[in-house]
């Protein structure tokens, strides 16, 4: 049965159950509301719940669980023959998972029947053609062994399937009739669905975490990986990085580092005085009018994807700079792509999320501080400067390593705006490169997956994960401690 | 109700018009705070400003150092006179204004700074102290004034927003007095403090009258009986009744102060 299938009969036996649970609570209660201990919705909602939440948990418990399943069970019978030199079982059952996956299409797409497959026997050569008739593309001709696998493959995973259905309906059911039967006007159905609502929070919280924690140990482990063909000493204190995938290449972090902190800072001098002064001139000074117009403007330009700054950087700033500091002007600068093109560029897609931030902070100074401070006979710019600066300082230095986060992570604007050369250099005109556009570029290449000059790029996201999470936490205890002053 | 020439006839006859008020409305959008009130507080005097909740007596402490300049939708109509002259006139600035009429909010309002920083912030601004050393005199003057000072002695240093209440009441007092103005608006000073701590801000708000021009918003007849020397009554937006403080709590003239001096109605 299909899961969409499985899904909507589970769906509407819930919400068959949140109709019959409120009937039969109401009937319980001589159909006067006031005699249950709950409203009546509360009672449908539980039973409802209580037949949806665990069948469909079930179901997605098991489909995540039973690819691994029948892959170690087919595994497990894969004849040795199959496995051919030079090659390793991982890749056999890649192949075997492929030419499932192809005959079932064919089968659902009436191209083939299963007796077909069945009557193949061992003339496996238009298999390859007749399954790219259906769209998918086998790498190499079907051997013998592999379609039994393959078949191996799709037995297993049609019976898992059909157990799974068969499970998750009686889990329904089963949830269904203990519900029903509990329903009845003393039973504190508020109470359960209120902490059943809390366990279905909680477990979004816990599929946000888990999923942080996947990632991070998928980092760490290509990481470690990387560390093990690749002295860690070389790859931090190296000063040269010069991947050459044929093999012997240098692969230090410090110019990428180096490439990062540069444009970074570079965009935030541009993106901090300008961003908080707009944010000033809304929170302070604009009027209800200017502040409706500018502040959506603002947020617009937060909204612009970074390619687009990108194009803007290569297209626009670059050219325009190289106007004023290239060989036809000051003569300082070779090319258009260059550290100062895309600081200056970054900033400017830094500036909106510098300024509504500050701005949200700004705001959320108390009117009576202001009162305070012109009551006392203190200018507009005064009170700024000394009162609401001050107070909202921890705010804004979070915004602005929250920023400087933002600008760490960023790839697009440098790998149009600051070149590919990794370099370690003071001149701002020249170009450079960071540690995310170097992670593009290991991974685009076609280097062998295993070797370092691919893994190195778990390695630099590994870092940079590190200094924007250690930024953050700085960022968050910064705002947390000084939080409480004025509430 | 009270009408001007009765102003001469005040047994404390030496005082003379600090602030002419004529004809002052308030509206906060469309809403009428202050009806048409005109008053006229003396100088070297305490005014008492009393009434039922949400009657406008803040509102009407505010438009006397124009902190209502503050609030968007608040809107201020007719003349308001210190020393003669008018202070929403285009030219009056109103920051020097404010220098001059000093202000404690209904709400204690500290800054995030230090207690010292708190009471230097105005004499700073203003340039009052020469050096350091002045500037400590100043601080520690004004603290005692606001009768605070054995409390935080040992600790100036310490946030202001680390205060009680009623210490925070106490420092917006002491910083109000710091900058030394002319006249000062009380709202509320003594709401959140014990017997002891309002006592020695009575003491205070009689010793400034020696000096200055002090109006006071209060909820507490007794409080107004004992400092003031002039009160005025205001009900729904309007200023019923406005006397020397001994007629007022005697011998009313309005039957709506009667009953509120009386307990019946606020
Ligand atoms: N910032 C404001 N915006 C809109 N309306 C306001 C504002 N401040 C006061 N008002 C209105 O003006 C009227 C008078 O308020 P005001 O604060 O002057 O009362 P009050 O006499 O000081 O009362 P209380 O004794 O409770 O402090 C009230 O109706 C109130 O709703
Ligand atoms: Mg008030």
């Amino acid at each position: 049965m299909p899961i969409l299938w499985l899904t909507v009969i589970v769906l509407a036996l819930a919400a068959l159950g949140y109709v019959i649970g409120r009937r039969r609570a109401l009937a319980s209660g001589d159909g006067r509301i006031r005699n249950l201990h709950s409203l009546p919705s509360y009672y449908g909602s539980y039973v409802a719940m209580m037949t949806g939440v665990p069948a469909i948990s079930l179901m997605l418990l098991w489909l995540l669980a039973q690819p691994f399943w029948v892959n170690s069970a087919v595994l497990a019978d894969l004849p040795v023959s199959a496995v051919a030199d030079g090659s390793s079982s991982s890749l056999v059952m890649s192949d075997v998972r492929r030419l499932a996956d192809g005959l079932d299409r064919a089968v659902a797409q009436g191209v083939m029947t299963e007796a077909d497959i069945d009557a193949m026997g061992s003339d496996l050569s238009g298999i390859r053609t007749r399954l790219g008739n259906v769209g998918v593309a086998l790498g190499s001709d079907v051997s013998t062994d592999i379609l039994t696998s393959a078949q191996d493959y799709r037995t297993k995973a049609a019976t898992g399937r059909l157990v799974m259905s068969i499970l998750v309906l009686a889990v329904a059911i089963v949830g269904f009739g203990w519900a029903y039967q509990r329903t009845h006007k003393d039973f504190r159905a508020r109470n359960v669905v209120e902490r059943g609502i809390r366990y279905v929070l909680i477990a979004a919280a816990c599929i946000a975490i888990l999923t942080t924690i996947g990632i991070v140990l998928s980092l760490v482990f290509n990481a470690i990986a990387f560390f093990r063909v690749y002295p860690a000493s070389d790859f931090f204190f190296s000063l040269t990085w010069s991947p050459s995938f044929g093999g012997g290449s240098e692969l230090g972090i410090l110019p990428l580092l180096w490439g990062t902190f540069y444009i970074s800072i570079i965009a935030l001098l541009v993106a901090v005085p300008i961003g908080l002064f707009s944010a000033i001139y809304l929170a302070e000074y604009a009027g209800p009018k200017v502040r409706g117009v500018a502040k959506p403007l603002l947020e617009v330009l937060a909204g612009i994807p970074t390619i687009v700054y990108g194009l803007f950087a290569l297209l626009t700033v670059g050219p325009f700079l190289l106007g004023i500091f290239g060989p036809d002007g000051v003569g300082w600068m070779q090319a258009g792509t260059a550290v100062i093109t895309a600081g200056l560029v970054m900033g400017i897609m830094l500036i909106p999320f510098v300024s509504s931030l500050s701005d949200d902070i700004i705001n959320a100074v108390p009117q009576a501080l202001r009162d305070g401070s012109y009551g006392l006979g203190a200018t507009k710019s005064e009170t700024i400067r000394q009162v609401i600066l001050p107070a909202a300082l921890p705010g804004i230095v979070g915004a602005i390593l929250l920023a400087a986060s933002r600008a760490i992570g960023e790839t697009m604007i440098v790998v149009l705006g600051a070149g590919a050369a990794a370099r370690l250099d003071l001149n701002p005109f020249e170009a450079m490169t960071t540690v995310t556009a170097k992670i593009v570029s290991q991974l685009t290449g076609d280097a062998d997956f295993s070797s370092p000059e691919a893994l190195v790029a778990f390695a630099l996201g590994m870092t940079l994960f590190i200094v924007t999470l250690g930024l953050n936490v700085f960022a968050l205890y910064i705002v947390r401690k000084y939080r409480e002053q004025y509430e | 109700m009270y009408d001007a020439p009765q102003v001469t006839k005040q047994e404390t006859a030496v005082t003379d018009v600090k602030i002419q008020a004529s004809d002052v409305q308030v509206y906060y959008g469309g809403n009428h705070a202050i009806k048409d009130v005109s008053v006229a507080i003396d100088d070297k005097t305490v005014t008492a400003f009393i009434g039922p909740s949400g009657c406008g007596k803040s509102t009407f402490l505010r438009c006397l150092n124009r902190m209502n300049d503050t609030i968007d939708i608040c809107r201020v109509t007719g003349d308001i006179r210190i020393d003669g002259e008018d202070i929403y006139d285009k030219r009056v600035d109103p920051v020097q204004l404010r220098a001059k009429v000093g202000m404690v909010f209904q709400k204690p309002n500290p800054f995030p700074k230090s207690i010292y920083d708190n009471i230097a912030y105005g004499p700073r601004i203003h340039g009052m102290a020469r050096n350091k050393a002045e500037l400590d005199e100043i601080v520690e003057k004004a603290l005692r004034r606001g009768a605070i000072w054995d409390e935080v002695k040992d600790r100036l240093d310490a946030p202001g927003t680390g205060l009680s209440g009623g210490q925070q009441q106490r420092l917006c007092i002491a910083r109000a007095v710091a900058t030394e103005p002319e006249v000062l608006l009380m709202d509320e000073p003594c709401s959140a403090l014990d017997p002891i701590a309002t006592a020695q801000v009575e003491e205070l708000i009689d010793e400034l009258r020696q000096n200055y021009a002090v109006v006071i918003v209060t909820h507490s007849m007794q409080q107004a009986a004992r400092v003031s020397q002039k009160t005025a009554f205001f009900h729904l937006g309007n200023l019923v009744e406005y006397d020397d403080t001994s007629k007022i709590f005697t011998n009313p003239e309005d039957s709506r102060t009667e009953s509120y001096i009386t307990g019946r109605i606020g």
